[in-house]
């Protein structure tokens, strides 16, 4: 068990033994699954259609924003060269769906039906459509389970949004509550700043939107104040999920449909669709807010924070590992390397 | 019943408590779910300890913990544990009443659950609540199909 739990060394046995339980999960997935296919063949032609017009629609205002974006990233990114950092952008997605399976009710896990045959890796980010969802801690040939942010284990290197202040996101063990650590009583944090990942951990890309500050206490006995977030992802009730690789500018692929595949396209998942739409308006407010103010933030950064950023980044680590081992880096690029070859044999 | 159909049957059973223990059920029903697993291993370690014993209960504790993610090892001590002593008692238990029966099963399962915390909290995992000691009162709920369910067999079946 210590093996395990401190060195991860029986990882191979797992896997090997996670061959056996494959077919189990699959199975256990299996009423579920039927349920949704029956439900999908049923669903009236109108309501399709409906979904159709406003798929459309949605795709033509993302792509309207998409074009503002491009422009957006060209700027930043001779700004970073002008600044003499380096910067990295270009991201893959893969779309995964969970599986609807039970697994330990103490922990915050998701099975998905994605695994090192579609070269997931361990550590990889895990999002939705809206923020993101967490990490993948084991892999098996066809699924891996995702450990969701809200894990009592779990930290995530965060900063707000509005000021850049840098903070970790611990999950509570709750659903819908996550902690922010060590955050002094002075920092200008209020109800409502977005938190998004700062990328500090190496694991997560940077920016992605994470939780919304639920409530600030500052109480005068405790040495820190005591804020609580709500993450915006659907932690409990989401259906699919977006696997992420980060890669080198030139390693860029730029659309998500084309790696969905034909067959999987015929699969409407309408709940969330519907959501999405539902969401479109508040999106799109929160994006244009993120722009302006992420301009404010990278403008900031060579600034005064360093030293705050310093001191912060320690206890960042040691929160970081509690989660992963020390192997972060060296196999996050082996297996983009191996994903990129895997890439360049793709038609 | 020759010996290779009852093992199929051993294997059946435990693979449908997998099953049982993997489906998704709604949220408040999530720490009600009886420990089908212990429940089908109990059985088993009643009606042929001769067979099963504490390494299968190992095993399929192992088994286990690759199936809901646990650390590893976590269920296989606690199963052993269980099924160590279960073994050691089994020639009491098999005599007993229904009734009887069932509270003894009962306090193996509780023994299960107190092995599998302490292995949480020694490896310094959030401690659960007080619904983690429901699935055990499930369980005892549970037990009664599982004794009927082997008796009829074991009348018709010599060798069970």
């Amino acid at each position: 068990m210590v093996a395990d739990q401190r060195q991860h060394l029986l990882e191979p046995l797992r896997s090997a033994l996670s061959l056996l339980v494959t077919p189990l999960h699959y199975l256990a997935n299996l009423p579920d699954a039927v349920v949704r296919s029956v439900r999908d063949r049923f669903t009236p032609e109108s309501s399709l259609r409906q979904d159709h017009a406003s798929l459309q629609a949605e795709n033509l205002a993302l792509k309207g924003r998409l074009q503002r974006l491009e422009s957006l990233e060209a700027e930043n990114r001779r700004l970073h060269d002008l600044l003499g950092s380096s910067f990295r952008v270009g991201e893959r997605v893969l779309i995964a769906e969970l599986l609807s399976v039970d697994l330990d009710p103490y922990r915050h896990q998701v099975l998905i039906n994605k695994g090192s045959a579609s070269g997931v890796f361990i550590g990889q980010p895990v999002l939705d459509a809206k923020a993101v969802m967490g990490q993948v801690v084991r892999v098996g040939p066809t699924t891996a389970t995702v450990l969701l942010i809200s894990d009592a284990a779990h930290g995530l290197p965060v900063r707000v949004n509005r000021n850049g202040l840098r903070a970790v996101a611990r999950g509570t063990g709750l659903i819908n509550q996550l902690d922010l650590a060590y955050v002094p009583h002075d920092a200008d944090l209020a109800e409502g700043d977005l938190l998004v990942t700062s990328g500090l951990g190496g694991r997560f890309p940077a920016g992605y939107p994470v939780a919304r500050v639920n409530e600030v206490k500052r109480e005068s006995g405790q040495p820190f104040a005591r804020v609580t977030a709500t993450p915006l992802a659907q932690l409990d009730s989401g259906h699919e999920a977006l696997l992420v690789w980060t890669l080198p500018e030139e390693g860029r692929t730029p659309d998500l449909v084309e790696e969905r595949g034909p067959e999987q396209l015929g699969d409407p998942a309408s709940d969330q669709v519907i959501d999405q739409v539902k969401d479109q308006g508040t999106e799109r407010r929160n994006g244009k807010e993120k722009e302006t103010q992420r301009e404010m933030v990278e403008g900031r950064e060579g600034g005064r924070d360093q030293v705050k950023f310093k001191d912060q980044n320690k206890d960042k680590d040691r929160d970081q590992d509690k989660v992963k081992g020390q192997d972060k880096a060296k196999e996050q690029n082996k297996d983009q390397a191996k994903e990129r070859a895997g890439e360049g044999a793709r038609p | 019943m020759t010996a290779t159909l009852r093992g199929w049957v051993f294997f059946l059973s435990l693979g449908l408590a997998f099953l049982l223990t993997l489906l998704p059920l709604p949220g408040w029903a999530l720490e009600l779910r009886p420990p089908w697993v212990a429940l089908t291993l109990v059985f088993w370690l009643l009606a042929a300890p001769e067979r099963v014993g504490v390494f299968w209960a190992w095993a399929m504790g192992l088994l286990l913990d690759v199936a809901i993610g646990t650390t590893l090892g976590q269920h296989a001590l606690s199963l052993a544990v269980m099924a160590w002593v279960a073994v050691s008692l089994h020639r009491r238990l098999r005599l007993f009443p229904l009734f009887q029966q069932a509270l003894a099963v009962w306090l193996l399962l509780l023994l299960e659950r107190l092995v599998s915390l302490w292995v949480m909290g020694a490896l310094g995992q959030p401690t659960p609540g007080l619904p983690y000691w429901w699935s055990p009162l499930t369980g005892l709920l549970v037990w009664p199909l599982f004794a009927l369910l082997g008796r009829e067999p074991r009348r018709g079946w010599p060798g069970l």
